[in-house]
């Protein structure tokens, strides 16, 4: 194996690897400070604030020839026997006067900057600058351009890196923006009449090393220090992206990508960036309720036309206990299990189901498909099937012999009238609106419509949980709050079979049980909800599943090739 | 000095010089014929090495070697970019021979193409020469109507076409990768190596860059030969193996103080006295000259006394300059301040910075923004310690830039302060009586106020 020197200490690297040597030393633990590099662009090597010291070990002698100049270390590829100094006066003194050269026209005016607090600039002037400013420079302006629709450049923050330009270059291949001008009057712009307008766009954000690029949906709404950071995985669409919820006090503030060279590698699109507004929207339903029905000659309500009566609250301990009394009445049972739904959590409600009735129908709920898959040049796609966990609902269909059954069996089995009972689970989030205001989507825009809606209307027992109101609730008998995205635990399962488990972000509204809370208590297993346990539980009790058996690494597991392993 | 009968400048003065038919009256594309029936590519990269040709663009680095690393056997195509981008200040040897004798400089194209292989080849010409533009193009229209260019070339089975391509002002296009990216659409940031261009150049493919003295020289060696080319000029210094010499006549561009400036032809090695006084008719005005820019504003400064230094490769550098660079040579006199010398080329650095590398980008107008407040009355002699630390550490050579642009911004900091340090030193004190001693560091700086 090639083995590498860094600073003195040696690592080995894998035989095939192509790493520079940024890469290399972060392997021994060393940090080489860097603006313009990053791992998924193009080296451009521009920045200059990599420069390091390299040097070559002879195999047979062990003699050590360095370079005499300085390297730029993104630049630099590592094989065997290079040798890394990265702490060497030379490098620092060099370090140091990028960083000073990067200030003589920085505002510096981190104390209104948006950046502050994870902004490059500062971390790297803290750790490498020098204390004594010596250019006697005021340049003072902090000119605001609006790039488009999701985004505001501050234009004499810029350190230039072009990381940006780079990233609608190659990754959205959409090219909205460049560079202006020359020398230390260049600029970041668009074209006139081509904002930076791509649903790829807030990566430029997550770029950005300083605070040149302001995301407009977070720009002033929250110091990044008091931001607490759950690794989460996006529900907006069946690619599930790896992300981090950004919140604090239960409130999200913003989502990031996280690195997940097997998913979403280091971006996120629009749609799912800004796809978290519902969670907080005050449209969303907050607490359970049953509709006392009006008794009509068939015992049916509803359907008729006439206005249905309001929903009671109950209790959450009385939905334990009543909706399975309710629904062990009425018969026939069939329960739509939602994609948005964990594992777990799926597993769970068709065990409940099944403890209710031994035949119930199970079948996959609703499958929301916008359009088509949307790739990108740089390989990254946004999923038209708008739901983060369809195999995973269907791998536990299967487990329950209810494998392929699909939204419109249900719907079938429904009118053909020998149901008496239905459960659907949604809890899906409205539909992302334009790239401009999607986050104002209006969650009045349901998922079914009032027709499909109107075949649940003869059930005895029609228990809906969702998030918000749909043509659904019109026929309910049972209304239940569903839990968003960032307020579930558990594992989803996404379009390429690669099962990501995560953690709970924010705790839900007052009065809403995360379904699979409610799921455990209707099984009447004790203690605290607890998805972890649940999820070994069914590791250990289907082969399919197996995979998840014990700590699942943070970048989740294919399960196709564990299952070929 | 002894007589030298120009050759690369034959043309000059020739009534229609610029022509075929006046070309051909010299002994033009007689040898190209020649060399097309007789030759075999190896052969013509074999002859220009043995020449010891080295480029004329400014790095000096030597032709035949430079053709030496297109991959061998090669599918193709490989280009040849012929850099016409002459925007060194001071710099017009090229104009005047795109001007006065195109067809030289087709001529050596064509050769230097052949020996390349390359079936395509451009000449990335600088926006300000629409004069060196007509008159190139229209010998190239004579060439292709001659059956000199396009296919089967003068049925030899050699077919090249040569491309004028017009770049929009801006010097980093001179620079070899600028001008790639320049001329495959792109802005002209200069490529980091390696790949170097015989490698991967103008569109991926392996690419020579050559500068249009070059190509003029190649044509003269293939019709005169290598052995009177390497008559010329100064040979190897045999104490030192890493010389290979500097052979071949040479155009010096002379201007600024002299009597009388304008583009000379002379053998390399030539004296800076000796080009001043022989051509140039001496200092203008009957005045002294104080220094003078060697081969480009890039390249440093000589101060009055080392006007002997050879202008030859190797020389300019024996005095703490750069290197020969373009041997454009700028002569300043004795009433002309050194700091206003420096603060125009810190203000044509600041301007031509392309702005990619951080240290080259913010270095010139930091130097340039010094020396503004130096001019202004405003200079510390603290400011002479920080700009020398500037030109000591931006640049190829330190390692902290891409190109070689900083280092050209660099050197005449570094000769002007290091030669010139007392004027600096005089200047501040003259005009700064106050503040000329402070010491104290920059005041933390205030806070934007209004957002």
């Amino acid at each position: 194996m090639p083995v590498v020197i860094v600073d003195g200490q040696e690592i080995e690297i894998g035989a095939d690897e192509r790493l520079n040597c940024i890469e290399a030393a972060r392997r021994a633990g060393r940090e080489i400070p860097h603006y313009c590099w990053h791992a998924g662009l193009t080296v451009v090597a521009s920045c200059r604030m990599c420069l390091i010291e390299t040097g070559q070990r002879d195999a047979a002698t062990g003699k050590v020839t360095m370079v005499p100049k300085l390297v730029p270390g993104c630049q630099t590829p590592v094989r065997d026997g290079t040798v890394i100094v990265t702490e060497s006066e030379k490098v620092k003194e060099s370090r140091a006067r990028v960083e000073e050269a990067l200030l003589i026209d920085h505002p510096i005016d981190c104390p209104i900057c948006d950046k502050a607090g994870e902004c490059l600039l500062q971390d790297y002037h803290f750790e490498h600058g020098q204390a004594e400013r010596r250019a006697d420079i005021h340049p003072f302006t902090s000119r605001k351009r609006d790039v488009g629709p999701t985004v505001t450049l501050f234009v004499d923050r810029c350190i230039m890196c072009t990381r940006c330009v780079r990233f609608t270059r190659e990754v959205s291949g959409t090219g909205e923006l460049m560079v202006t001008s020359r020398g230390a009057k260049e600029e970041i712009d668009v074209f006139p009449g081509f904002p930076l307008d791509n649903k790829l766009a807030g990566n430029v954000v997550d770029l950005c090393p300083v605070g040149a690029l302001g995301d407009k949906d977070f720009l002033y709404q929250q110091r990044v220090w008091f931001l607490k950071r759950e690794a989460n995985v996006c529900g907006g669409c069946s690619a599930g992206c790896s992300i981090h919820t950004e919140h604090n006090q239960d409130t999200v503030y913003r989502l990031k990508p996280r690195e997940n060279p097997h998913v979403n590698r280091w971006w996120i699109c629009d749609d799912g960036r800004y796809g978290w507004h519902h969670l907080h929207d005050d449209a969303r339903i907050l607490a359970a309720g049953r509709r006392l029905a009006p008794v009509g000659q068939t015992g049916r309500h509803a359907g008729n036309g006439q206005a249905a009566a309001a929903f009671q609250p109950v209790e959450w301990a009385d939905v334990v206990t009543g909706l399975r009394a309710d629904l062990a009445r009425a018969g026939h049972l069939a329960v739509a299990v939602s994609p948005m739904l964990t594992v777990e959590e799926a597993w769970m409600l068709c065990a409940v189901a099944r403890s209710i009735d031994p035949q119930a129908y199970l079948a996959l709920g609703h499958v929301p498909v916008v359009g088509d898959d949307e790739t990108f040049p740089g390989g990254f796609t946004i999923r038209a099937e708008k739901c983060p966990n369809r195999r995973g609902v269907e791998e536990v269909l299967a487990v329950y012999g209810a494998g392929g059954h699909g939204w419109d069996d249900l719907l079938a089995q429904v009118a053909s009238g020998t149901v008496a009972a239905a459960w659907i689970t949604a809890a899906y989030p409205p539909p992302a609106g334009d790239a401009a205001d999607q986050h104002r989507a209006d969650p009045a825009v349901s998922w079914i419509d009032e027709a499909t809606a109107a075949t649940f209307a003869g059930l005895q027992t029609l228990v809906v949980q969702d998030l918000f109101e749909s043509p659904l609730s019109e026929v309910a008998t049972w209304r239940l709050p569903a839990a968003g995205f960032a307020e579930r635990a558990g594992t989803w399962i996404n379009v390429a079979h690669h099962a990501q488990t995560f953690r709970q972000a924010i705790r839900p509204p007052a009065g809403v049980w995360p379904e699979g809370r409610l799921f455990w208590n209707m099984l009447g297993r004790r203690g605290l909800h607890d998805p972890v346990a649940v999820r070994r539980q069914l590791a250990e009790s289907s082969a399919t599943f197996a995979a998840l058996a014990g700590d699942v690494p943070a970048t989740g597991v294919d399960l196709r090739v564990r299952q070929l392993a | 000095m002894t007589p030298f009968k120009p050759v690369l400048l034959e043309a000059v003065g020739v009534a229609d010089g610029h022509t075929l038919a006046s070309y051909r009256s010299r002994g033009g594309y007689a040898p190209l014929e020649r060399l097309l029936r007789e030759k075999q590519p190896a052969e013509v990269v074999e002859m220009v090495k043995s020449s010891g040709l080295r480029g004329r663009g400014g790095a000096g680095f030597s032709t035949g070697l430079k053709w030496t690393f297109l991959p061998k056997d090669h599918p193709g195509p490989i280009y040849l970019c012929v850099n016409a981008d002459e925007s060194e200040p001071g710099t017009f040897n090229n104009r005047i021979l795109m001007e006065d004798d195109p067809h030289q400089v087709i001529e050596g194209t064509i050769i230097s193409s052949f020996a390349t292989r390359a079936t395509t080849a451009y000449i990335y010409l600088r926006y300000e020469y629409p004069h060196s533009w007509n008159r190139l193009q229209a010998a190239l229209d004579e060439c292709y109507a001659a059956g000199l260019l396009g296919k089967n070339i003068l049925g030899s089975g050699f077919s090249l076409d040569i491309y004028l391509h017009r770049g929009a002002a801006a010097y980093i296009c001179g620079e070899e990768t600028g001008l790639i990216e320049s001329l495959e659409g792109k802005r002209a940031w200069p490529r980091i190596k390696p790949p170097f261009p015989a490698i991967e150049g103008v569109f991926k493919k392996p690419t020579v860059v050559n500068n249009i003295e070059t190509m003029a020289c190649v044509a003269q060696i293939a019709r005169r030969g290598v052995d009177w080319f390497k008559s010329i000029g100064v040979p190897a210094d045999p104490n030192n193996p890493r010389d290979p010499g500097s052979y071949g006549p040479k155009l010096y561009c002379l201007s600024g103080h002299v009597e009388k400036p304008g583009c000379y032809e002379a053998p390399l090695g030539i004296t800076l006295r000796e080009l001043v006084d022989h051509f140039g008719g001496g200092v203008w005005k009957g005045r002294r000259a104080k220094a003078a820019i060697p081969g480009g504003i890039s390249m440093g400064l000589f101060t009055e006394a080392e006007f002997d230094t050879p202008l030859d490769f190797a020389g300019p550098g024996k005095v703490g300059c750069l290197g020969l660079g373009t041997a454009a040579v700028v002569v300043i006199d004795d009433q002309t301040s050194i700091v206003d010398f420096l603060h125009n080329s810190c203000r044509f650095f600041a301007h031509e910075s392309c702005g990619q590398c951080t240290p080259c980008r913010e270095g010139t107008s930091w130097s340039l923004r010094m020396l503004e407040r130096i001019k202004a009355g405003k200079g510390r002699l603290k400011d002479l310690d920080l700009l020398l630390e500037l030109g000591n550490t931006m640049g190829m050579m330190p390692g902290s830039t891409i190109c070689g642009l900083a280092d050209g911004a660099a050197w005449p900091i570094k000769n002007a302060i290091n030669k010139f340090r007392g004027e600096f030193e005089d200047t501040i004190k003259r005009t700064n009586p106050e503040g000329w001693m402070v010491t104290d560091p920059v005041p933390a700086l205030q806070i934007v106020g209004a957002h």
